[in-house]
């Protein structure tokens, strides 16, 4: 190969590769408010059918058409993952298609069904099918959502920790054991910590959202119970996801461990210092101007003083991870973390004081804490991908050979495509929820707007609650 | 029975599954992506909130089944999969965004802060079903022209679909989708709306009659082996069948769209057209069986190993019955006439 082709090439990956993070990035977060949201509601309409308080209907409702909408978004840009994959990732869909297709088909029969053939009636169908049924196609919607997850999640696992496979005399994967492909090493922490994930940063968003209108005179029961029920997630279920994101390490360690190698800057082999912070020195093999503890990296890992890790200096230099990345959306990850887990401290301390709808500086602080949850996913992502290159199976299938035989201009110009559609089409979706976020939940909330004529007007099950009216 | 289809029986089963998901789709979202295109001609709020809300508490459904179909290609027919995506990459990227602009364009349409950008999204709907329509009938006029491939893997160029006859295939599935769109709204709807449905449902119905004869008088010709099974022995029996089936359909079709008959049934049209759907749709797996890319690749060539087929037919054939039936219970739940209501925005 020419020294021009080989930089062509090498070009068409990157664009490839950065065409991909893009669109899922953008993508994950939709689904990840999707299913925090689904569960939210679920349990908002069970308290409303267990108290027949109006509060928990009027929760549900106003959050209801902010989920109709999410949820859309995720479906759609969901639709451009399935597509890319094949068109640019060829090499990687046609060696990994016996194992991953069946994945996907069952995610689709299992979940996506699921959430589409009762989100119709869970968004209109109240007044027809009356409170039960309605309770049980949110909860069959939000179950949807968490079999969707554990599919993708699956799948994805698999490729970061693969077993069950035999290679065929194509040098194409082949399953030998399901069981073993779906239940993989990884799976149930990946499955825990992003399940988690996805409740956390609803409950940040959810929170956010209450704390603005709590700050500018909204303070009804509405705003008040979601605040509260925010706050409480943020201060029960940040200490669990940080205890679930210690074991997934620990796990990584056993198997992936140049990539825990490239979270911590672990360069040489031995007893390893914590890096707070620092620049990793990829050249020459280093950390610089780091910040470090001595012996609690290896504490936290191994759970032992002096444990040793493995550095990546004893790893072939064409098979470490994206380090600098790897090293720094981590800490992106875990900053964050621990500022959620000291906004639920704080909130219990205020709750304690009885000030928690009242003390100013607390509720601007959770106003500005709207994208952590978010952010950190996606940063959570960043180093678990960029921390299994140069691989897409991990150990076995490289990147380099996953890309589909393109051209440069042919990336690029889907690149710039699909870059101006998302920012049409998102940009629109965003100011949409941005503009129902910033009204406030009412007493007597309405529907999602259906323009649908009410076939049982006079008989309307939502005791107490005025029928949909002009928003 | 394995002599009978030439080869194994699982990939013939799995054959007969994609074909149910593929015609369950075509139908399904057929109609919503009817309804879109009816955007055109139907151009007043009041009526296009009916005909939106007819769809909307469905539509999300009936396009899973697209991403069945193309999950279900990918893990029983990967060969398949991965000519067939590099083959039309335009087209099915054109399709992906019809179908995003589409599927926003349900929410957005009722969220927009002014009434010129409602309107915007009035024209992504209609746009992305109309575009989203055309790619899907462009997409199976070129699968029926033929893929060039070798080895598995896609050799021909990236505009080789752009040939008339799949251009022809794209507008007639655009005239299809309409006329579903048309006799699914005079079902659903009454008054003024319907009435002005009952004539697009008539003049759609004869435009697509013209477009079954021409496609199927076209096709034959496409492929040597085409023609063989539709003009030989016991073939014929087939191609006189299928023109039988065509005329009864259009003759209840357009007799339940006479005016004037008290006792007709307001969905008898959309029936019908579903059965025209699944006669053209029987014919053109007749045309091509056991090839699941013409001119070359068949079904078992195509197949993934049997250990992927096996454990994904297993959940399939459990799974697909029940998601039917929770369907179904959603159509019964929306069931009867959308009415213009009095609840506007």
């Amino acid at each position: 190969m020419t020294p021009h082709a080989a930089l062509a090439q090498g070009l068409a990956l990157s664009l490839a590769r950065a065409q991909f993070g893009f669109t899922i990035a953008f993508h994950i977060m939709f689904p990840a408010f999707s299913i925090g949201l689904a569960s939210f509601l679920a349990v908002l309409e069970g308290f409303w059918l267990a108290t027949k308080k109006s509060i928990y209907l009027d929760a549900y409702k106003y959050w209801l058409k902010i989920f109709s909408v999410v949820f859309a978004m995720g479906v759609v840009s969901g639709l451009m993952m399935a597509y890319e994959v094949g068109a640019n990732w060829s090499g990687y869909s046609e060696k990994v298609g016996p194992i991953l297709g069946p994945l996907l088909a069952y995610e689709t029969m299992t979940a996506f069904f699921l959430e589409a053939g009762f989100l119709g009636i869970m968004l209109f169908g109240l007044e027809r099918v009356g409170p039960k049924l309605h309770f049980l196609a949110t909860a069959l919607v939000s179950i949807g959502t968490l079999i969707s997850a554990s599919w993708i999640l699956a799948a994805n696992s698999w490729m970061q920790t693969p077993q069950g496979y035999s290679i065929d005399s194509k040098g194409d994967f082949e399953p030998a054991n399901w069981l073993a492909i779906i239940f993989n090493p990884s799976f149930p922490y990946r499955e825990v910590h992003m399940v988690i994930a996805a409740y956390l940063a609803t409950a940040f968003a959810v929170g956010a959202v209450s704390a603005w209108h709590l700050l500018h005179g909204h303070k009804n029961g509405v705003v008040r119970l979601t605040f509260s029920m925010a706050m409480w997630m943020a201060a029960i279920v940040t200490p669990i996801q940080i205890y679930a994101g210690d074991e997934q390490g620990r796990n990584t360690l056993t198997y992936q461990p140049a990539k825990v190698a490239a979270i911590e800057g672990d360069f040489s082999t031995g007893v390893q210092d914590l890096n707070v912070i620092g620049w990793p020195n990829v050249k020459a093999g280093k950390m610089e101007d780091n910040l470090a503890i001595p012996h609690v990296g290896s504490l936290i890992l191994t759970h032992d003083w002096n444990g040793t890790i493995k550095g990546l200096n004893d790893f072939p230099r064409n098979d470490w991870p994206v380090v600098v990345v790897t090293f720094f959306a981590f800490r992106v990850m875990v900053g964050l973390g621990m500022l959620m887990f000291a906004t639920g401290l704080l909130s219990l301390w205020l709750r304690l004081r009885k000030q928690l709808y009242t003390a100013r500086w607390f509720l601007w602080l959770a106003t500005a804490m709207a994208p952590a949850g978010f952010i950190a996913i996606v940063a959570g992502w960043t180093t678990t991908e960029t921390g299994r290159q140069p691989w897409t199976v991990t150990g076995l299938l490289r990147t380099a050979d996953s890309v589909s035989p393109i051209s440069v201009s042919e990336v690029a110009t889907s690149f710039v495509v699909i870059f101006l559609i998302y920012t049409v089409v998102f940009g629109a979706g965003i100011r949409y929820l941005l503009g129902m976020m910033a009204k406030p939940p009412v007493p007597g909330e309405a529907p999602p707007p259906s323009d649908k004529p009410l076939r049982t007007a006079g008989k309307n099950v939502l005791a107490g609650a005025p029928l949909p009216a002009a928003e | 029975m394995a002599d009978f289809f030439g080869g194994p029986l699982l990939p013939v089963a799995w054959a007969g599954i994609m074909a149910f998901v593929i015609l369950a789709y075509v139908v399904l979202d057929g109609f919503d992506l009817g309804v879109g295109i009816l955007f055109a001609v139907e151009r007043d709020k009041p009526s296009r909130d009916v005909m939106v809300n007819t769809i909307a508490p469905l539509w999300d459904g009936n396009e899973t089944w697209l991403v069945l179909g193309g999950s279900g290609l990918y893990g029983a027919f990967p060969v398949a999969y991965s000519v067939i995506l590099p083959a039309f990459y335009p087209l099915i990227m054109l399709m992906v965004l019809g179908l995003i602009f589409r599927g926003v364009a349900f929410e957005y349409r009722f969220r927009a802060h002014t009434e010129s950008h409602r309107e915007g999204w009035d024209y992504a709907f209609l746009g992305g079903s109309l575009v989203a329509a055309f790619c899907q009938g462009a997409i199976l006029g070129a699968l029926l022209h033929g893929i060039r491939s070798a080895n598995g893997q896609f050799a021909g160029g990236i505009f080789d679909w752009l040939a008339p006859f799949p251009l022809f295939c794209g507008l007639a599935v655009v005239v299809g989708y309409s006329m579903l769109g048309a006799s699914w709204l005079y079902w659903r709807t009454g008054g003024a709306l319907q009435e002005r449905m009952r004539g697009h449902a008539r003049r759609l119905g004869i435009a697509m009659i013209g477009l079954i004869g021409i496609v199927s008088l076209w096709s034959p010709f496409l492929d040597a082996s085409f023609f063989h099974r539709w003009f030989a022995w016991p073939g014929i029996l087939a191609t006189a069948l299928a023109p039988i089936a065509v005329a009864i359909l259009a003759f209840i079709y357009f007799r339940d769209l006479g005016t004037g008959r008290p006792r007709a049934r307001d969905e008898l049209p959309f029936a019908c057209t579903l059965g025209l759907f699944v006669v053209c749709f029987l014919g053109l797996g007749y045309s091509i069986f056991p090839l699941i890319v013409p001119p070359s690749i068949t079904i078992w060539a195509a197949a993934s190993p049997a250990s992927s087929q096996i454990f994904l037919i297993v959940g399939t054939v459990i799974l697909i019955p029940v998601i039917l039936a929770y369907n179904l219970f959603a159509y019964w739940v929306f069931r009867g006439k959308v009415e213009p209501g009095a609840h506007y925005h």
